[in-house]
C-alpha cells in the first residue's frame, strides 16, 4: 500500500471527524496500528481539530469538574442503596411471604374452627341422646325397681295366665297388689299384636262371670321389657286378654281370648 | 497525543485518570457543544452529563473502532443534538438561529486562554466558504461523509479530498 497516497486520500480526516462506517473505521483502525506514519498524520489531524474545537469554547471548563467528582462519588456512594434496596426487597418478600403465611394460618384456623364447631355440634348431639338414653335407662330402672318392689310386696299377688285356644303357645304373668289397686302385667308371652289390634286386659268374676276392662296393653311395640302398669280396684277372680279392636271393646270377644288365669283363693 | 495507558486506567475505574483526561478533552469537548447549543449554561450542564457517560462507559470504548477523541466527540455531538431537539430547548431558543463555529470565532472578542487565538484567527479569515461547510458539518455536527456529500450536493470523493485540504489549511494556521 502507498502510505503517501492513503494519507493524502483524506480518509484519516474523516476517521478523525467520525464520519466514517463502522467497517471503514476499523480498517483505519488497523492500518494506523501498523504504521507509525498514519498515526502520526492521525495525531496532528487530531491536535488540529480540538484546537479548533478549544477556540470555539466560551472559557476553559476546569471548574465545572468539581461538579462532576461530586456526582461521580454520589453515585458511587449511591451505588450501596441498590444493596440496600436488595435488602429491602428481601424485607418486602419476607413480608410478602409472612402475609401469605398469616392468611394460609388464618383460613387454617378458620377451617379448624369450624371443623370443631362441627365436632361439638355432633357431640353434642351425641350428649343430647346419651341423656336421652340414660333418662330412659333411668326410667326403666326405676320401673324395673317398682316392679321388683311390687313383686317383692307380700301383699302382691302373682297369678299366671296360660295360653287358650286363640293362642295356646301363649301366657303372661299379672302381678296384683290389692292394697294399692295397682297391677303389673309382664305380657312377655304374648305374641306380638296384628296391625290394627290391641290387647285388652279383663277382670273377671266367676259367679256370675262378670269382664269388666281393665285397660289396654298400648304401645305394645314400643315397650321393651314388655311390663304394663295398669290400675284394678276390682275384686278380680281371674284375669284375661283378648285381642280387640284398636281402641278395646265393650266385652271381650272371647273368640279372641288369649290367656286366662285365676286368682289363687283369697285367704 | 492518545495515551492509551491513560485511557486504560480510565477503563480501570481509575478517577485520577478520570481527572486527567478530563483535563486533555473537557475543553475542546466543551467548544463543540457549545458550537452546537450556543449557551454557556446549557453546554455546562451537558459537559457534565458527556463526562459523566465518559466514566460510566469508558469500558465501550474500543481503540479498534476509532479514536478516543473521536469517540468522546460522538458523546458530545449526540448529546448536544438530542439536547437542541428537546421540546424544552426548543421553546426556549425559538427565535435564535443556529450559528456555526466561523459565526462563534467572528463575534469572540477576547477568549484570553486559548493559546491559538491568533493562528486561529488567520486561520478563519483564510477560510473558504466551503470549509467553513465542510468542517462544520463533519467536525461540528457529526455529518457522515455521505450525509454531508448529499447535504453539500458534492460527490462523496470530493468531500474526501477538499476536507483534507480544508484540515491541512487548519494545520498550518495552529501547528506552525
Amino acid at each position: 500500500m502507498d502510505l503517501q497516497e492513503y494519507i493524502s486520500s483524506g480518509v484519516l480526516e474523516l476517521y478523525v471527524c467520525g464520519a466514517l462506517s463502522e467497517e471503514e473505521s476499523r480498517e483505519v483502525s488497523n492500518e494506523l496500528k501498523q504504521h507509525p506514519e498514519i498515526r502520526e498524520e492521525v495525531e496532528e489531524i487530531e491536535a488540529a481539530l480540538s484546537r479548533l474545537a478549544v477556540s470555539v469554547a466560551p472559557y476553559n471548563p476546569q471548574e465545572v469538574l468539581a461538579a462532576i467528582n461530586t456526582k461521580i462519588n454520589n453515585e458511587e456512594r449511591g451505588q450501596t442503596i441498590p444493596a440496600q434496596r436488595k435488602t429491602a426487597t428481601v424485607i418486602t418478600y419476607l413480608g410478602w411471604a409472612a402475609s401469605l403465611l398469616l392468611l394460609v394460618g388464618l383460613f387454617f384456623l378458620f377451617n379448624k374452627n369450624n371443623e370443631l364447631r362441627e365436632a361439638l355440634r355432633n357431640q353434642q348431639a351425641r350428649n343430647a341422646q346419651m341423656e336421652q338414653q340414660i333418662a330412659d335407662a333411668r326410667k326403666s330402672a326405676d320401673k324395673a325397681e317398682e316392679l321388683l318392689a311390687i313383686i317383692r310386696d307380700r301383699n302382691t299377688e302373682r297369678v299366671l295366665l296360660a295360653g287358650q285356644d286363640a293362642a295356646p303357645d301363649s301366657y303372661a304373668t299379672v302381678f296384683w297388689n290389692a292394697e294399692q289397686n295397682q297391677i303389673f302385667i309382664d305380657a312377655q308371652g304374648l305374641p306380638e299384636p296384628p296391625r290394627g289390634k290391641v290387647y285388652q286386659v279383663w277382670s273377671l268374676t266367676m259367679q256370675p262371670l262378670q269382664p269388666t276392662s281393665i285397660g289396654l296393653l298400648d304401645d305394645f311395640y314400643q315397650d321393651e321389657n314388655k311390663v304394663f302398669q295398669l290400675e284394678n280396684a276390682n275384686q278380680s277372680e281371674a284375669f284375661g286378654i283378648t285381642l280387640e279392636p284398636e281402641g278395646g271393646s265393650e266385652t271381650p270377644s272371647m273368640d279372641q281370648l288369649y290367656v286366662l288365669g285365676t286368682v289363687a283363693a283369697t285367704p | 497525543m492518545q495515551q492509551d495507558g491513560l485511557i486504560r486506567e480510565l477503563q480501570n475505574g481509575n478517577q485520577r485518570a478520570f481527572e486527567r483526561i478530563y483535563e486533555l478533552y473537557s475543553e475542546s469537548t466543551f467548544g463543540i457543544i457549545y458550537s452546537i447549543v450556543n449557551d454557556e449554561k446549557v453546554a455546562e450542564e451537558l459537559l457534565q452529563d458527556v463526562f459523566m457517560k465518559i466514566w460510566n462507559n469508558a469500558s465501550s470504548y474500543d481503540s479498534d473502532k476509532g479514536r478516543f477523541f473521536t469517540w468522546v466527540l460522538n458523546i458530545a455531538r449526540n448529546a448536544s443534538i438530542d439536547k437542541l431537539r428537546s421540546k424544552d430547548f426548543k421553546n426556549k431558543r425559538q427565535n435564535l438561529q443556529p450559528e456555526n463555529f466561523v459565526d462563534i470565532l467572528e463575534t469572540r472578542t477576547n477568549h484570553a486562554a486559548a493559546t491559538d487565538a491568533i493562528g486561529i484567527r488567520k486561520f478563519i479569515e483564510a477560510l473558504e466558504p466551503i470549509c467553513k461547510k465542510l468542517i462544520d458539518l463533519l467536525f461540528f455536527k457529526g455529518y457522515t461523509q455521505k450525509e454531508t456529500a448529499e447535504e453539500l450536493k458534492m460527490p462523496l470523493g470530493s468531500v474526501k479530498t477538499k476536507n483534507r485540504a480544508c484540515i491541512k489549511s487548519l494545520r498550518k494556521f495552529v501547528l506552525e
